[in-house]
């Protein structure tokens, strides 16, 4: 086992250090955009727009926007990562190694989830400067953030072992993500749409963990808490499994 | 015990092509070992397989006594690989790239320090070792992969075509360091296009084409099969008639060069004789290719005649 931890700790230093060192690239234009956002929806627009759940529309959005930072980074991370080392085929330096598959899961996931995590703590410290952030339940709220990027970097390596080309690692985050996270409630509660949407909102999953992520903040939420742990715990299984199934058939890396 | 041993080896790609059709082949531990054959042979099919890089249809693997399938942690650590393209990460340090090879096999960082300065400084890469790899040459780039093979102390090194597109003082130096490599006992199996490289370095030989071993044996057995060899002759004057001189054939090339066939048993002495008797001046005689090469363009030929047949 110490030379799987080795291993492990290779890979997920080498992904570490591979982030912060294109910092410029990973770091600095998440803070640029979401320094906007808050800018923009929160300074700017907030106050005409009044408050949300009976909290201030600034303090309302932060959560959100904190939270997709966290699903983008650490998806965007492993997605580019692991495509690269195929691209590159320096992922054969792992393959022809005695690592299993779970090994070489892991050092990328963890990779995806510091990542995110940084960036979401950085956007949390660039809110600081806007909003009044107060953190109501901090264990729950680092919780649901932890397993955010878990199941959002399982989600990227999933994408990057069937990818053949540069465009298929951009088309989930562009097309399908984004899409999700914007609809997801980030700017605003459910409570406020009408009748087709909102149910049609129900069966976003990113709903959910953003509902979920802010109740750890503010105490307010749309939705019940428990089922944000259960989509997410489920799913996080499930991608885990997959992820783990198509590293170990070699789908997309071997012949 | 062999350090690599290969039981019906077949492969089947998805596309419906066969590129392994039953590979059987020992190499024994020590040996420096040429795995020859033509492009699209199975030469990487038979490699990637036996590094993971591919997944086998049928067959079986061992590694130094290790089951591929059924042992494969120990197995892979036996198997130092030296890929035929440049597949480190471009933006990497040198050192990186070797330190975290080390790190993917579990070698502790300590002594995956220690091991990457030794084999950074055999392979003349130790002050290069914080430049960024893509900076490197294209001579320093297959060392570095040389390198990065070694850092784990492999028992087994595969070179699939190393030497490919260095010059030729890289590649003599190459040539030395696998040479001491491998009397230290590292067993070596190379594929090369250069077969003067094979004939230069490996004991033993197996040449695969289409897919099967055709040939597996020393290398001395192999040469000792050319039933002639061929000569490049450059003479002062072609006379009008091209002297025959029984049991060699003799074609002109150019104005200046005669192609001649020299059977095993003849030899050069005779032939030498019959030219000075007819007034011939030999300026020159030169191989027209190396000994291997003219047996391996027999043998693949003969071969190609037989599967068409068939």
């Amino acid at each position: 086992m110490l030379r799987y931890w080795i291993a492990y700790r290779t890979l997920a230093g080498k992904e570490i250090h591979r982030f912060l060192r294109i910092w410029p690239q990973t770091l600095l234009p998440p803070l640029v955009t979401t320094s906007l956002y808050f800018l923009i929806f929160g300074a700017l627009m907030g106050p005409r727009i009044g408050p949300m759940s009976g909290v201030r529309y600034i303090d309302y959005i932060v959560p959100g926007i904190v939270l997709m930072a966290v699903i983008n980074h650490s998806y965007a991370n492993v997605v580019s990562s692991f495509y690269s080392a195929k691209f590159q085929r320096h992922i054969e330096e792992m393959l022809i190694a005695p690592m299993p598959s779970w090994v070489i899961m892991a050092g990328y996931v963890t990779g995806g989830m510091f990542r995110g995590l940084l960036i979401g703590a950085l956007v949390l410290a660039v809110a600081s400067l806007f909003a009044d952030l107060k953190v109501v339940h901090p264990v729950l709220a680092a919780f649901m953030a932890v397993m955010t990027s878990l199941l959002f970097s399982l989600a990227g390596l999933i994408n990057a072992t069937f990818a053949n080309s540069f465009d298929d690692i951009s088309i989930v985050p562009n097309f399908i993500l984004t899409p999700l996270v914007y609809l997801g409630g980030v700017f605003y509660s459910i409570q406020l749409l009408p009748a087709p949407w909102h149910t049609l909102s129900l069966f976003n999953p990113i709903l959910y963990m953003i509902n979920a992520f802010r109740f750890g903040f503010l105490d307010v939420a749309d939705l019940a808490i428990e089922t944000a742990f259960l989509i997410v715990g489920g799913m996080t299984l499930a991608l885990g499994a997959m992820a783990w199934f198509l590293l170990y058939r070699g789908v997309g890396i071997k012949h | 015990m062999p350090a690599l041993k290969l039981h019906n080896l077949r492969k089947v790609y998805e596309n419906g092509f066969e590129a392994l059709r039953g590979i059987d082949l020992k190499v024994e531990e020590g040996d420096f070992f040429a795995l020859l054959g033509p492009n699209g042979a199975g030469k990487s099919t038979t490699i990637g397989i036996v590094t993971s890089l591919v997944k086998k249809t049928l067959g079986k693997v061992e590694v130094c006594g290790h089951d591929l399938d059924h042992d494969w942690v120990h197995a892979k650590r036996c198997i130092g690989l030296v890929p035929q393209e440049i597949n480190f990460n471009q933006f990497e340090k040198v050192s990186n790239i070797v330190l975290n090879q080390a790190g993917f096999y579990g070698v502790p960082r300590r002594l995956a320090r220690k091991r990457m300065e030794v084999v950074l400084k055999q392979l003349e890469l130790w002050d290069r070792r914080n430049q960024v790899s893509r900076r490197l040459s294209g001579g320093m780039k297959r060392r570095l992969m040389i390198a990065r093979a070694l850092v784990h102390s492999p028992r087994l090194l595969i070179l699939d075509e190393p030497t490919a597109g260095v010059d030729i003082e890289v590649r003599r130096s190459m040539w030395e360091f696998l040479r001491r490599l491998n009397l230290e006992g590292t067993t070596i199996i190379l594929t090369t296009h250069y077969l003067e490289e094979a004939e230069q370095l490996c004991r033993n030989v197996a040449i695969i084409d289409r897919g099967r071993i055709i040939e597996s044996t020393s290398m001395s057995e192999l040469l000792d099969k050319l039933e002639y060899s061929e000569y490049f002759l450059e003479v002062r004057q072609i006379p009008p008639e091209i002297p025959v001189i029984p049991g060699y054939r003799i074609e002109v090339v150019d104005d200046h060069t005669w192609s001649v066939a020299v059977p095993k048993h003849l030899g050069l002495n005779d032939l030498f004789a019959g030219l000075s008797r007819e007034g011939v001046v030999v300026v020159n005689l030169r191989p027209r290719s190396n000994r291997l090469e003219q047996l391996f363009l027999q043998r693949i030929g003969g071969n190609k005649h037989l599967e068409q047949a068939a």
